[in-house]
């Protein structure tokens, strides 16, 4: 691959159609990151890590699609395996809210928490309609994918995107990356896969996810919103605070009637 | 159309976020309440003033500590006030981020009650500083009475500003929270009086603001419950066990409903409110219980 440039938008393409469920971009992110990662979790599947969070920032999604009993021979589906990863998006909703200014884009386009800034009030992690963020229990403060920002620097590829052995996860610049998943998805259909689809590839989601995906069923089957239902914060203020500014004028209307009442008793208490 | 779809985790806003927000009512309300019964109030409401004034002031003293506990570098709190990031010093200020005005308005609004309460120890006669009598005057009453209007409702808007199921569902939080911030302080106001006899003359004002309040309440839970139904997640906050919190603020309606069904507007009935220390404590149980219910319901 040519140098990692600064001031040019970098990410990934998650091709989940290629995924074998290996978890070795889970390893190669704990490893570099130096994350600890917590006590394994028993779940669906062979997965035990459970969820994204301060520990985990690439988590290998594993839904169990396999009909009880076959339909017919080869109709039944597969597992449907899909390694997340915080989106980089274009119009994130975690920076929106951050009070701190601790949410940057980085000369590579990406969304970076700046681990001295962050003062860990958790306001991104109730704004990430993802569910990528977690607060460490160590250091306090929000964490999350950082797209390798150190190796970026160092012109080095995300150790996620390295360590994946299907090629599964793609690293490089976003324009190239969209070239190559349309490729992608009409091989798919062309081959009669057409439950294929891309997510987060072009601005309807977000404004375009820095890192998106190829999906094998709907995105709300791993967790992701639908286009119509990938809103921002920021879409509640106005409704928030009018009905607030209604309820100030009722409630010191509600006290100047109060006063008005008394004031009548008392008068005709007087007269 | 269907439900919202929500994906978003919890950002474990607990404890320390509910009495902050329990406070941030109850201050900003007795704020607004005390300035109305100064501006347009008898002679005789000035007692009743001063009890609201001197309820506002230690929620803002516990308030920045609550918050500055709840995070997870406690002392980063000043981040949210100035940016520290590398080569890019400079003030913090998002109107978009609710948390980010909060802050500001916090300061504002500690400001201003720490001024009113030292003025009304020194119109009590307990203390000499006649420069905040000198600054306690009508305008700056006006004046924090917005902020504490701000600061007994942007809690809920707070929320309403995130990605998580039934806060973000709803416009109604910032407005439910004031309107029950105002009727918690008009009974917490009324409780006071037994210690201070001299204020009874205005318990018959914040009796029937109680009453109005209670009904502002009721229509805003309303409202909350239908934008919940529109989104599909009202079962979230009113299945169990969240129910039990919800028959709690229900309660803490039941008396100002009841005398408004009963005495209407008449300041009459202000007598069992006066009285009876277990109605305002009702009264203040709801509004502690409805912040935990829409808190905790989402959360664990
Ligand atoms: S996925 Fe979540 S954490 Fe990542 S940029 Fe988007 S909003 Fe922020
Ligand atoms: S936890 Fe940190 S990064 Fe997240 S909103 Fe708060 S200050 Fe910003």
């Amino acid at each position: 691959m040519p140098h990692i440039t600064p001031g040019q938008a970098y990410g990934f393409f998650t091709d989940t159609s290629v995924c074998i469920g290996c978890k070795a971009c889970e390893v190669a992110c704990k490893q570099w990151n130096q994350l600890e990662g917590n006590a394994p979790s028993f779940l669906d599947g062979f997965d035990n890590t459970g969820r994204l969070d301060a520990e985990n920032w690439r988590h290998v999604q594993f839904h169990d699609d396999v009909p009880d009993e076959t339909l017919s021979e080869g109709n039944g589906k597969a597992w449907l395996l899909m390694s997340d990863v915080c989106k980089h998006c274009k119009q994130a909703s975690c920076m929106e809210v951050c009070p701190t200014n601790a949410i940057i884009r980085t000369e590579f386009d990406s969304v970076f928490i700046q681990p001295d800034v962050c003062n860990g009030c958790r306001n991104c992690i109730a704004a990430c309609p993802y569910d990528v963020i977690g607060a460490s229990h160590t250091t306090g403060i929000a964490q999350k994918c950082t797209l390798c920002y150190d190796r970026l620097q160092n012109d080095m590829t995300p150790a996620c995107a390295k360590a994946c052995p299907t090629e599964s996860i793609k690293f490089g610049p976003v324009e190239e990356l969209r070239r190559t998943a349309v490729e992608r998805l009409q091989t798919l259909h062309a081959q009669g896969v057409t439950q294929a689809s891309l997510y987060g590839h072009d601005e309807k989601v977000y404004g375009g996810l820095n890192a998106f995906f190829l999906l094998m069923d709907k995105p709300e089957k791993y967790g992701l919103p639908d286009e119509r239902n990938a809103v921002l914060p920021s879409r509640n203020n106005a409704g928030g605070y009018l009905t607030a500014a209604v309820t100030a004028v009722l409630g010191v209307l509600g006290g100047l009637i109060a006063l008005r009442r008394r004031r009548e008793k008392v008068s005709s208490e007087d007269g | 159309m269907g439900d919202v779809q929500h994906f978003a985790g919890p950002p474990d806003w607990l404890w320390y976020i509910l009495a902050y927000f329990f406070l941030a009512g109850l201050s900003g309300g007795s704020y607004v309440l005390a300035t109305l019964l100064r501006l347009r109030g008898a002679p005789g409401d000035e007692p009743m003033a001063r009890i609201g004034y001197y309820i506002a002031f230690p929620p803002m003293v516990l308030a920045p500590i609550l918050l500055a506990l709840d995070l997870g570098q406690p002392l980063r709190f000043w981040h949210m006030l100035w940016n520290t990031t590398p080569g890019h010093p400079g003030v913090n200020f998002k109107y978009w981020s609710p948390m980010s005005i909060g802050s500001w308005a916090l300061i504002v609004f500690g400001a201003v009650t720490t001024v009113s309460f030292a003025a009304s120890l020194v119109r009590d006669g307990k203390l000499r500083l006649p420069l905040v009598t000198w600054l306690d005057n009508r305008p700056f009453n006006v004046f924090g009475s917005l902020f504490g209007l701000f600061i007994a409702g942007y809690t809920g808007v707070l929320l309403s500003v995130s990605n998580q199921p039934v806060w973000s569902d709803t416009w109604a939080l910032g407005g439910l929270f004031l309107a029950s911030g105002l009727a918690g302080s008009a009974a917490l106001m009324l409780l006071l009086t037994r210690f201070r006899p001299e204020a009874r003359p205005s318990a018959g004002m914040l009796s029937v603001s109680e009453r109005l309040y209670a009904l502002l309440e009721l229509a805003l839970i309303a409202v909350f419950a239908l934008t919940l139904i529109a989104a599909g997640t009202q079962g979230q906050v009113f299945g169990l066990p969240w129910l039990v919190l919800w028959l709690v603020v229900l309660a803490g309606l039941i008396p100002g409903l009841y005398g408004l069904a009963t005495e209407r507007l008449s300041p009459n009935g202000a007598a069992a409110l006066r009285h009876s220390l277990a109605v305002p404590l009702l009264v203040l149980a709801g509004v502690l219980a409805l912040r935990a219910a829409v808190i905790f319901s989402i959360q664990v």
